[in-house]
């Protein structure tokens, strides 16, 4: 066991909770009511500050403690109803939780930069002072004794909650020490709390018992000075590592007594806390935006899921046993239970399949939370009102996908903010309501999970859009587009510059961008829009990354797959439905639509059953709002496949974005539809519709 | 298995020196007998067919199941632009570990047959003669010569250039040309 890793656990597990503790105080400093504060509220984001301030005092993170202890000393006054809760007050502390995330990021790589926090310490102090100078002053003082040796000034011999960490060296019982009669002692001087660690790493096979394995964090709380407490070690002092911090004042903690079971977990984090409950999702905890960055690699689980998946197991150990008893001696007459045995074998390892990916599925909520700050602060800034709803924040999805989609939602929702909603003034003008509506969605539909960024705004004016088009030459001068498609030209790479679109009432910044980034991620995102109503984006997105709803088409002796979401349809034609358009690519007629034929034999070079239309199926597939027909001679079964990369040994090819192994132990291609309608593009000399896929 | 191990040291060596003696699996391609580093070498496994990639060169005949991972196989024959035949028994497929820029890659070759297991010394092996600047030698690592006959070691790493998936060298046409003449 080494000690050194123990406390890096420990330290990440403070940077984590720390980073929930903002974003906690966060969310609760955008919801506070101006004036008439919820003491609720007002007390969470209290606890909150308090919790980061002993956290980061016991960890010797001082840059930390001390800010955050100004932090805590004007929420204490908001709290307590001293400070009426202003503008200003509350624009101060959402700088200053933004300091102390920063500062909490730059624990990770060891580099903490106090100049932002030496300056809003100042405007803390200057707000501070405006009611009571000397109460903070004289907590400055106080804390910033903490840090450094113990001054034997009697003021120390207050009320005060210490925090102290006892490592002992594994040989302390030899010399007679024991740490019980430590603690004994020092409950009889206090109130004393003791979380042991160490404890999970005991391997009771080769225990030996005439060592200590364990450490301990203890909060302590009581009338003595430093030397008190240091006394009683004092015997162990050269067998044990020993720090003492002051946490807080009596006066804090008396306030705070109620809510104690709450703030202990944030000084005293156990270890074995891998897998826990997340706290109450309706919180809207931990924003991602942080996190994310440094790539964060573990990940909470609620522990029913954790239940679920060992019940699951239990059961297919039930399963296993009922099966290995044919593998003896096994006569036709045992072939109804072998048969119900693959059965329940089949249904268990569907079940535990689902149970695992649930692990890795987070609520929405996680994407969410950095919502109302940012649409807060924009609005703000572009003095625009609006009005944030978050819908299907309980809404599960893959860890990855989720951490991945933060960043093009932010670009749609700045977008709908900046295009798509109007002045005040203008609104009332149209006769809508001055507080304009945006509203996140997130639901889950089929295998996918939609998220919907709705606005009451403008929406988009389409005549400009396309006199735009034509302009820079997109669209041919005849061209007629539909509404759908004209929509889908902000898509488009090079439209998309603020200088060409910024007096319309479209959007446009880096669309593309946001839709090569949620092609990326298996998805796809489209736009509704009525001008003078608003507009709506819709994003889908598979579940997970690592396993797909394919159908397996035929083309001659090779099998592909592709995924079900991009299929719309599939029919059979006939050749009188099909036209050749200069003697160069097939169209044919679906209904109201003319669609291109992509030959699959033809762009992959294998031989098929047949060349005749009417012989195989066309395979109405979508990608980027693009639809073709893909021609493959039969279809197959569908079936969930695992996708495997082809790059790992191989490299990346277009048109095919990995590969599968199937039942019979096969490996079949998973046909990527856009690289394929790209290919189909570049075969048959047409410009490409859409912009080429940098390699 | 010690044998093996035991040649990890003078192999790590050897190779700082480039041309390393060390323990070399040798095989068949068109008469000539051809030679990799053992350590290279993951597996040695019969012919399966694989599943083509299409609008890849015709040397890389697709991929194959490996135990769950998706490995491409590369015919040698057709790499080197030599006449294909059909594959019989003695068809192997070497799976080797090649190292290109940062990433390794698991690969088969098709080859003929397996032939020995040889040890050299550094001091058996021959660099490459030179062939001029049209001829790329990258991945020969050169010549030794075992009982008389010749040993061509190639260098599995420049074997293949999967970034192109092309031919290695630009006029590599007419390399393989010459080494086929050469032969």
């Amino acid at each position: 066991m080494s000690i050194d890793v123990n406390m890096a656990e420990i330290a990440q597990l403070f940077i984590e909770e720390s980073l929930e503790g903002l974003d906690i105080m966060e969310s609760g400093l955008l919801n506070l009511d101006l004036g008439a504060a919820d003491p609720e509220t007002m007390n969470s984001i209290f606890r909150a500050a308090h919790s980061i301030k002993g956290g980061g005092a016991t960890f010797g993170f001082t840059e930390i403690s001390e800010f955050a202890h100004h932090v805590e000393t004007l929420l204490d006054e908001m709290r307590q109803g001293q400070r009426a809760v202003t503008r200003e007050g509350v624009d101060l502390m959402l700088q200053s939780v933004d300091c102390i995330r920063e500062m909490i990021a730059g624990l990770a790589d060891g580099t903490i930069d106090t100049t932002r926090s030496a300056e809003l310490e100042v405007e803390l102090a200057k707000m501070l002072g405006e009611v009571e100078p000397a109460v903070s002053l004289q907590d400055e003082v106080l804390t910033a004794s903490s840090g450094g040796s113990a001054p034997n000034d009697p003021q120390t011999v207050e009320h005060r909650v210490w925090a102290i960490r006892f490592e002992p060296l594994p040989k302390i019982f030899k010399s007679c020490n024991d740490p019980l009669r430590m603690f004994r002692e020092l409950q009889s001087l206090g109130d004393l709390e003791v979380h042991a660690q160490g404890v999970d790493e005991l391997d009771f096979e080769q225990l030996d018992p005439e060592e200590c394995h364990l450490n301990w964090t203890l909060e302590f709380q009581g009338k003595v000075s430093r030397e008190q407490l240091e006394e009683i070690f004092a015997w162990v002092l050269d067998e044990c590592e020993l720090s003492i911090e002051p946490l807080a004042l009596e006066a804090e903690i008396d306030a705070d007594d109620l809510k104690r079971t709450d703030r202990v977990p944030a000084e005293s984090p156990e270890p074995v806390a891998k897998v826990s409950v997340p706290k109450a999702v309706s919180k809207k905890p931990a924003v991602k935006s942080v996190v994310s960055t440094h790539e964060n690699t573990s990940i909470r689980v609620n522990i029913d899921k954790v239940d679920a998946l060992i019940n699951l197991v239990g059961e297919l150990v039930i399963t296993q046993s009922m099966l290995s008893r044919f593998s003896g001696d096994f006569d036709f007459t045992q072939l109804e239970g072998l048969r119900e045995g693959l059965n329940q074998l089949s249904r268990n390892t569907r079940d535990i399949q689902e149970s695992v990916l649930g692990i890795r599925m987070l609520p929405m909520s996680f994407a969410f939370s950095r919502f109302p700050r940012l649409v807060r602060d924009t609005g703000h800034a572009l003095g625009k009102k609006v009005e944030l709803r978050l819908v299907g924040e309980n809404t599960e999805l893959d860890k990855t996908v989720l951490e991945k989609i933060g960043d093009p939602l932010v670009h749609l929702v700045r977008n709908s903010l900046d295009h798509g909603l109007e002045t005040p003034e203008q609104r009332v003008a149209a006769g809508k309501p001055e507080t304009g509506v945006l509203e996140l969605n997130a639901y889950h539909e089929g295998g996918n999970i939609v998220i919907e960024v709705i606005d009451d705004g403008a929406g988009i004016n389409k005549d400009k859009v396309l006199s735009k088009a034509r302009e820079s030459g997109l669209v041919g001068p005849d061209e007629q587009l539909s509404d759908e498609q004209i929509n889908n030209l902000i898509f488009r790479a090079g439209f998309s510059t603020v200088d060409q679109v910024s007096d319309l009432s479209g959007r446009g910044v880096g669309m593309d961008v946001v839709r090569r980034n949620i092609s990326d991620l298996g998805g796809n995102v489209s736009l509704t829009s009525e001008s003078g109503v608003g507009s709506k984006f819709t994003i889908r997105l598979p579940l997970t990354l690592a396993i797909l709803d394919g159908q397996l088409v035929r083309v001659g002796k090779e099998s592909y797959i592709i995924s079900l979401v991009s299929i719309v349809e599939t029919i059979q034609t006939s050749a009188e439905k099909v036209s050749e358009i200069a003697g160069q690519s097939e169209v044919f007629r679906l209904r109201d639509e003319y669609l291109p034929i992509l030959r699959l034999h033809d762009l992959f070079d294998v031989p098929a059953d047949s060349d005749e239309i009417a012989d195989g199926l066309l395979v109405v597939a979508e990608a980027n709002g693009q639809r073709v027909g893909i021609f493959v001679d039969d279809l197959q079964e569908q079936q969930q496949v695992v996708i495997k990369s082809l790059e790992a040994n191989f490299r990346q090819m277009q048109g095919i974005s990995g590969a599968t192994i199937l039942g019979d132990g096969r490996i079949a291609l998973i046909l990527d539809v856009q690289g394929l309608i790209q290919m189909f593009h570049e075969k048959t000399g047409q410009v490409p519709v859409l912009p080429a896929v940098t390699a | 298995m010690t044998a093996v191990q035991a040649t990890v040291e003078e192999f790590s060596q050897g190779a700082e020196s480039g041309n390393a003696g060390g323990q070399y699996l040798t095989f068949m391609l068109a008469g000539e007998e051809y030679g990799i580093e053992i350590l290279k070498v993951q597996e040695i496994k019969g012919w399966s067919s694989a599943t083509p990639i299409p609008n890849t060169p015709e040397h890389v005949l697709g991929v194959l199941n490996l135990r769950g991972a998706v490995v491409p196989i590369v015919d040698l024959r057709k790499r080197f632009e030599l006449e294909s035949i059909e594959y019989c028994e003695t068809t192997v497929v070497i799976v080797v570990k090649m190292q290109q820029s940062d990433q390794e890659r698991t690969v088969g070759l098709v080859v003929d047959a397996v032939a020995d297991v040889y040890r050299l010394e550094s001091s058996d092996i021959q660099p490459p003669p030179d062939m001029g600047t049209a001829v790329h030698t990258e991945f020969v690592r050169g010549l030794a010569t075992v009982n008389e006959k010749m040993v061509i070691l190639l260098d599995v790493n420049h074997l293949i250039d999967f970034e192109t998936v092309g031919p290695v060298g630009e006029n590599s046409a007419e390399q393989c040309a010459a080494q086929a003449a050469d032969h």
